[in-house]
């Protein structure tokens, strides 16, 4: 495998949008942002891959637009996964790891703000036997937290603990949508939402876009970096697996898909890690699963409790736990994604400081 | 950095239908999945990474598809992607999913495209107004009607070219036991005296719309070594290749993203003369004219000379560059799967299982795939011999 690492990141996410930009507008400035990160212009990028929901945007084709903000000439290697950008991350490293690219940027986009996201979600469960009943998301993850308060795995408290600890965790993040102090106790007054669930336990819908650099250190473009941020976040372990969709069949407060994907990738191993984790009790949840070591920090951006902008929220997290490989915090980080209802699917990425891949991950 | 070989060893299809009634769309997906891991002498437990393709998910009415067909296709505790790029989705797909085998990072991937579109509206799929930009209720063909007039007038072809490629398709088509239209007698007058549409492209030279889907299994070399497997297409090339919708100048008779991206495929694979070189191809051609346009654009003919190609016989069946074996998109139109049948047709001649519209002696095929206004391109080149 070739050693890749991330090189760049930008992201923008609000709960509501003055003006209603689309995503053309939503990317130009975070592209502007990673050439400033990284001393490259479009010249300098092999493949481009993106990530986005046709659903989302209420209309066929929702990415076909987004290339206007690449430019226009000469056309570019580009692709699109309908899924979060963090699955366009793992597109763009596998070109890179054929050989046919040095480097890649992805990006993602998303307003969810644009229809009632709950019910829209509803319409990714089987078509002939689930949809029909409009479960929505919300609903269908307090059931899963129900099942968890049943079975002993957590408690209202300990949800409310998850957070008060990432709101606070989220103060110093400028992206976050709810941040600042919380308590506990401010949690658990708060009238229950979707029973056990209060609306503090579930991600606020957010609109935004991220995009990301990542770049192979042998190639000679790479020498000619010029990293404002201060360095690179070494890929490890990378890794995705999803398990049937049958709510009446899975056991819902297990995650085998995180479960093999973190085992493979590597994550009971790394210091900090940034989890997707759309709803409180999927944060302890996902620990479990993942294998993380005790005195991991988990979600000191706050997490996607904090903001949650759909088809960039997965590649946020990874890019904020580089941005803490970057500044030298930690050796070993991991950025999670999740798509499907009640945690179906499963992207885990590890990242070092150094280039020395001695994780239990393929990569 | 040099990738790894991979092959197409298994090709899988459903018949194409205007209304697939009988299947579910985990039903239609197996009956192309089953008919590819059986082609491969496979099993999903020798799977080990699942590449989805579709086009837009209005075409279903159902959000991201793949999360709940995730176990009727095997994908059920392995990785899944799933792959959108419009029209060249289907070649897309072939492409990530051969990505997954060349990077080293998987041995064996199953890849399925399709469309089941007749369980939602098409046409209300691609009407829906947006924002900040101009409507297009013309359907495709009003869409692409415009390119093909400016193709004519710039070339001087004559007018019955659109419908000897039309002509031609639907009588290939009669030799593909899955084609969506068997029309029999099909003839260039037949399709002259056939409806005009959207002027100057007629009913008899436009796509069908289907239900169907197309699946492929993709293996190393080590993997195929150690299989039973002993015809692999293997993959000689591919590109993926894209552009704005509009910008000052663009032109979309002959777009640059699919110059650039044929220039680059004949490059990687040492063509100097794709006419001469190049066996056999399937390409994208929802539309008649556009496989005079796509000749062009792919390095088969100068500007201007892509019909002549086609007036002289050379796309034929028999012809020196066999455009089409199958019948093409004029005959079969899943939309998400359309794709990956031109790349899974190109793959069945260099592996001599095309049946009764195999070329003799294909040794070297083109899959050809776009999408969206002319904008996507996906293409791949397979051989029977291992690339060198």
């Amino acid at each position: 495998m070739r050693d890749v690492a991330v090189v760049g990141f930008a992201q923008r996410q609000t709960m509501e949008f003055d003006g209603s930009p689309n995503c053309v507008e939503l990317l130009v400035p975070i592209l502007a942002e990673l050439w400033q990160q990284t001393g490259w212009t479009k010249d300098d990028i092999g493949f481009w891959c993106s990530g986005s929901s046709d659903y989302l945007a209420g209309r066929s084709f929702s990415f076909v637009t987004a290339i206007d903000a690449i430019g226009a000439v000469p056309p570019v290697s580009e692709s699109h996964v309908e899924m979060d950008a963090a699955w366009s991350l793992y597109e763009g490293w596998l070109k890179i790891q054929t050989g046919e690219a040095d480097s890649a940027l992805v990006y993602g986009f998303g307003k969810s703000s644009a229809s009632p996201l709950r019910r829209t979600l509803a319409l990714q469960l089987d078509p002939y036997t689930v949809t029909p009943l409009w479960p929505d998301t919300v609903s269908i993850a307090g059931l899963q937290a129900r099942l968890g308060i049943e079975h002993g795995r957590w408690d209202e408290r300990a949800m409310a603990e998850v957070v008060a600890r990432s709101r606070t965790a989220a103060a110093d993040n400028e992206y976050a949508v709810l941040k600042g102090a919380t308590t506990v106790e401010d949690v658990l007054a708060e009238p229950l939402f979707a029973d056990p669930l209060r609306r503090s336990d579930c991600a606020p819908v957010t609109d935004g876009a991220a995009a990301m650099i990542i770049a192979a250190a042998d190639s000679p473009r790479f020498r000619s970096l010029s990293l404002s941020t201060g360095g690179a976040a070494w890929i490890t372990g990378f890794e995705h697996r999803i398990d049937p969709i049958g709510l009446g069949s899975r056991d819902l407060l297990r995650s085998p898909s995180a479960h093999v994907a973190g085992v493979a990738a590597g994550a009971s191993s790394v210091q900090l890690a940034e989890l997707h984790a759309p709803f409180s009790h999927q944060e302890i949840l996902l620990r479990d699963e993942l294998g993380l070591a005790d005195d991991a920090v988990v979600n000191p951006s706050g997490g996607a409790l904090c903001g949650n902008p759909m088809f960039s929220s997965g590649l946020v997290r990874i890019g904020e736990a580089a941005k803490r490989v970057w500044a030298g915090e930690v050796d070993r980080a991991l950025g999670h994604a999740t798509s499907g209802p009640a945690l179906q699917q499963n992207l885990v990425c590890v990242m070092d400081a150094s280039t020395g891949r001695a994780t239990g991950g393929r990569a | 950095m040099s990738k790894q070989l991979a092959a197409v060893v298994g090709v899988g299809q459903t018949h194409y239908r205007a209304k697939r009634e009988d299947v579910s769309m985990p039903g239609l997906l197996r009956e192309a999945i089953d008919r590819a891991l059986q082609d491969a002498g496979m099993t999903f437990e020798d799977i080990d990474a699942v590449v989805v393709g579709k086009a837009p998910d209005l075409f279903e009415g159902v959000m991201m598809p793949e999360l709940f067909l995730a176990d009727s296709i095997g994908a059920a505790g392995k990785p899944l992607l799933r792959v959108h790029t419009a029209g060249s989705v289907g070649g897309s797909t072939a492409i990530v999913a051969a990505s997954l085998v060349q990077s080293g990072v998987h041995e064996r991937v199953l890849t399925v495209a399709f469309e089941k579109q007749s369980e939602s509206n098409a046409m209300w799929a691609l009407s829906v107004p947006v924002p900040f930009t101009m409507p297009v209720h013309a359907g495709a063909g009003g869409y692409f009607a415009p390119h093909v007039r400016s193709y004519i007038r710039r070339s001087g072809a004559p007018t019955e070219v659109g419908a000897m490629v039309a002509a031609k398709d639907r009588q290939n088509a009669c030799r593909n036991p899955y084609a969506h239209l068997r029309n029999e007698g099909t003839t260039v007058e037949t399709v002259l005296a056939s409806q005009m549409l959207w002027d100057p492209v007629r009913y008899d030279e436009t796509c069908p719309s289907s239900d169907g889907a197309c699946a492929l299994v993709i293996a190393s070399e080590g993997a195929i070594a150690r299989s039973g497997v002993e015809n692999p297409a293997w993959i000689h090339g591919q590109v993926m290749r894209s552009e704005p919708l509009a910008y000052s100048e663009r032109d979309q008779v002959n777009p640059r993203a699919g110059r650039d991206a044929a220039a680059y495929l004949w490059k990687r694979t040492g063509i100097t003369d794709p006419l001469a070189e190049v066996d056999c191809a399937e390409i994208y051609v929802p539309f008649s004219w556009f496989e005079p346009m796509w000749m062009e654009n792919l390095g088969f003919a100068g500007d201007g000379d892509g019909w002549k190609l086609t007036e002289s016989g050379a796309t034929a069946l028999d012809g020196t560059l066999p455009v089409n074996m199958s019948g093409g998109v004029l005959s079969s139109n899943p939309i998400g799967a359309s794709g990956m049948i031109r790349f899974a047709e190109a793959a069945l001649q260099v592996m001599g299982e095309a049946g009764e519209h195999q070329v003799d002696g294909a040794r070297r095929a083109l899959g050809h795939a776009y999408g969206g206004g002319s904008q996507f391109f996906a293409m791949w080149l397979v051989g029977a011999d291992k690339p060198s």
